[in-house]
């Protein structure tokens, strides 16, 4: 693993600790710098201004599309609202997330790496800002080597200054999407907002000034897990960005393999111009076969492409393609690509069954819930006239925007049972004190209540029967039904 | 640094560490200076954090850092400011009468929270932590009540007590029959038992139960009531339900008429202050029992 200005065929003697080389990558033009450009602006574009889209949702709940809101503990992403009970939807984003890693690593290898992973996006911003001020890499090379000056203070000033204006929106944008946005945008330039909106902000502008600006390659070298794991998941088949050496070697500069075709030699179409080499953001000599820093971005196929064609030559001598393939080309058969394999399959299946069970999960999520908790001590108490009483915690959860009302009732106790709940007038109207009683819940919110439940005067009860509760939306008719037990001293 | 020869492995042309296991040898690739730098910062850092935080032991107590930072006290601003906190709510339970509190669904749910807690520090050494009570300690969980189970009772008796030392405390208290010689003894067994049975309890064989009734209205009636149901305004048990705080036997009945025990309840109001009586109360009689 070693980062050097120039690409050198024998490893030179290294020390216990190595200084990092500075990686000067050339600017390219192509295919992949295109779709690299066009897949930064989206991502890019969604970060900043996810937290501006507006969402609404009646008076009371806030408008913003997509919103962690810590102090009321609920989550916004457009029409779903996510209880903190509810995280595991989160879960299945997650493993929906690393399945998704596991698909792109078997199609087309490092394709997260290369394209849309937030160090890699950022960092690929970073370097245009370096190269509008100072230049494409041989004059940033002059610049690094050249003593202080006045020109030398200035360009690299507005470097880092244009660096930290970009952490610095990068950690702003993060705070906005813990906060009503507009609001909090303002109450930050008016210096009104909460002491830890800046020190996010603070901490966000350093990580992304530090990471993206000064350790770059370094992060996915020596820092990032995912290399090693992605190493692990790789197959045959997958494509990789490959130097095909079948066509390359033996490589020689344009001259040199002239001479050789005239003599009669094999001369390959590489004209060891280091192309590759120069664009290459982690340093890489790509012509060095698969390796643990490359992170797979397919610049140096954008750079190698233009100077085959200068050199009228066909392109694709780096290209998206397989070890598979170039030993099949060596042996005169024909390439294949075999997208469609068991791992792909398996991957497909694993995340499409996963979402199906969220998609399921939300379409069948309940706006009420009721939760239930029998007395622990005493189980049960005996009444004057030889009845039994059990006592429960109940717990409504109202996830509607408005005050709804339930009814509230026991199932499968013997007939002439009741059901009380403290603090719901015994004499108010609304009360049959039979096993039926209604009682409302604030919007949005849960509310406890205790419940009692009286076993009628006269009946034998066993040592534990088992019955349920029953919440019934008035409104809706959704029907919550817990079991639990009336436990009685029995025989 | 060690000192080894220099070895360049011969597959991959990479320089080994000079260390062997079984003819295995260590590649060398070396880790990037930074992450040098970061140790050492680390080890700086360290440092730094002893000067300012309480770090080490001493032989009598540790070193304190230049902070002065203590969990303990960041423990007990917390604790004030959740005070503070609950103060706001305190003061509304204050104002509110208590049939208010068990009607207002934030002021009952506080007003539970407190009461469960308050009830667990004070009450449950006798009441049980249940509130199911002991033979001499009430059972609050049940519907009898011996002062009364509504709120504003409830919340009488846990300020003054029961024969407590306090001025307005609940004072009752039974004859000793047999001690004081208010009964012969053969009536007092007619007595007793008469009582068990209208309590449901087995009685003794061979016993005059309506010689016992005779001396029942003669001499309990007065405070238990001729129905026996008992008189809350005088503190005076009912008799027809076996829910007996001294015993359920009528060897029980028989030792408490003979010479009567009377339990003593403390008064809470000048230690626990109206708030907190107030959240008792509540929650005694959320318990079930209350009327």
């Amino acid at each position: 693993m070693s980062s050097q200005v120039e690409p050198i065929d024998k490893e030179e003697d290294e020390a216990w600790f190595a200084s990092a080389a500075k990686v000067y990558p050339m600017e390219v033009k192509g295919r992949f710098r295109k779709i690299k450009w066009a897949i930064l602006f989206i991502t890019l574009g969604i970060y900043y201004f996810t937290p501006f889209i507006r969402w609404d949702r009646g008076p009371l709940l806030p408008d913003q599309a997509v919103l962690v809101d810590f102090e009321r503990k609920r989550g916004y992403f457009f029409f779903l609202e996510i209880w903190p009970q509810e995280v595991y939807y989160l879960t299945g984003l997650l493993i929906i997330a690393a399945v998704g890693l596991f698909l792109m690593n078997a199609i087309a290898g490092r394709l997260w790496c290369g394209y849309l992973c937030p160090q890699t996006v950022w960092t690929d911003l970073f370097f245009r800002v370096e190269s509008m001020i100072e230049g494409d890499r041989r004059k940033r090379i002059t610049l690094d080597k050249q003593p202080w000056n006045a020109e030398k203070i200035l360009k690299k000033g507005t470097k880092h200054f244009l660096w930290l204006m970009i952490a610095w929106w990068t950690g702003g944008a993060w705070v906005l999407y813990f906060a009503d946005a507009p609001t909090l945008v303002y109450d930050l330039a008016t210096g009104q907002a909460a002491f830890s909106a800046y020190v996010w902000i603070g901490i966000l502008t350093f990580t992304t000034y530090s990471l993206a600006g000064h350790m770059r390659e370094q992060v996915c070298v020596y820092m990032c897990p995912w290399p090693r794991i992605q190493a692990a998941l790789t197959d045959e088949h997958a494509l990789n960005v490959t130097y095909r050496y079948d066509r390359g070697e033996p490589r020689g500069h344009l001259k040199e393999s002239k001479k050789r075709i005239e003599e009669g030699l094999p001369a390959g179409d590489c004209i060891d111009c280091n192309q590759c080499f120069y664009a290459c953001p982690t340093g890489v000599d790509i012509r060095k076969g698969a390796q643990l820093d490359c992170i797979q971005c397919g610049l140096c196929i954008d750079a190698c492409d233009s100077i085959m064609t200068k050199v009228g030559k066909p392109t694709g001598l780096i290209a998206y393609d397989t070890d598979v393939n170039i030993e099949r080309r060596e042996k005169g058969e024909a390439a294949v690509y075999r997208l469609v394999r068991p791992r792909t399959v398996i991957y497909t299946v694993i995340i499409l069954m996963i979402a199906g069970v969220m998609l399921y999960a939300q379409l069948n999520r309940s706006m009420t819930d009721l939760s239930v908790v029998h007395d622990r001590n005493p189980l049960y108490v005996q009444q004057s006239d030889g009845s039994f009483r059990n006592g429960y915690s109940l717990r409504l959860l109202n996830k509607h925007n408005n005050e709804q009302s339930f009814t509230l009732s026991v199932e499968d106790m013997p007939k002439g049972a009741t059901l009380e709940v403290v603090g719901i007038h015994k004499n108010a109207a609304d009360v049959t004190k039979d096993t039926q009683l209604s009682l409302s819940v604030d919007a949005d919110t849960t509310r406890s209540v205790r419940a009692l439940v009286f076993s009628p005067a006269g009946v034998e009860m066993p040592s534990s029967l088992p019955m349920s509760f029953k919440l019934v939306d008035t409104e809706t008719g959704e029907t919550t039904v817990i079991s639990d037990f009336f436990r009685a001293p029995g025989k | 640094m060690a000192e080894h020869k220099k070895e360049i492995d011969q597959v991959t042309g990479v320089e080994t560490t000079g260390h062997e296991w079984d003819g295995l040898k260590e590649l060398n690739h070396p880790l990037p200076k930074w992450w040098l730098y970061m140790f050492y910062g680390s080890i700086v850092w360290s440092v730094i954090y002893w000067i300012l935080m309480p770090s080490w032991p001493l032989v009598n107590g540790y070193t304190k850092g230049l902070l002065d930072y203590s969990q303990r006290a960041v423990a007990t601003e917390n604790f004030d400011v959740a005070a503070a906190e609950r103060a706001e709510t305190g003061k509304m339970l204050l104002e509110a009468s208590l049939e208010e509190i068990r009607d207002t669904p934030e002021l009952l749910e506080f007003a539970m929270a407190q009461g469960e807690v308050a009830f667990g520090d004070n009450c449950a050494p006798c009441h049980g932590t249940g509130a199911t009570g002991f033979e001499g300690y009430p059972n609050l969980q049940d519907d009898s009540w011996i002062w009364g189970g509504d709120l504003d009772t409830l919340s009488t008796t846990i300020s003054y007590g029961v024969r407590s030392e306090h001025d307005e405390t609940r004072y009752a208290e039974m004859p000793a029959f047999g001690r004081d010689e208010l009964l012969e003894k053969e009536e007092i067994v007619q007595v007793a038992n008469y009582v068990g049975s209208i309590a449901g309890l087995p009685t003794q064989e061979g016993v005059d139960l309506e010689a016992g009734k005779v001396i029942y209205e003669e001499n309990c009636a007065a405070c238990h009531m001729e129905n026996a149901k008992g008189d809350l305004e005088t503190g005076s048990p009912n008799l027809t339900a076996p829910t007996y705080l001294y015993g359920k036997s009528v060897e029980d009945i028989i030792a408490q008429v003979n010479a009567p025990r009377h339990g003593v309840m403390p008064a809470w109001i000048d230690r626990l202050g109206e708030t907190t009586v107030k959240s008792l109360a509540v929650y005694v009689h959320s318990l079930g029992g209350g009327q």
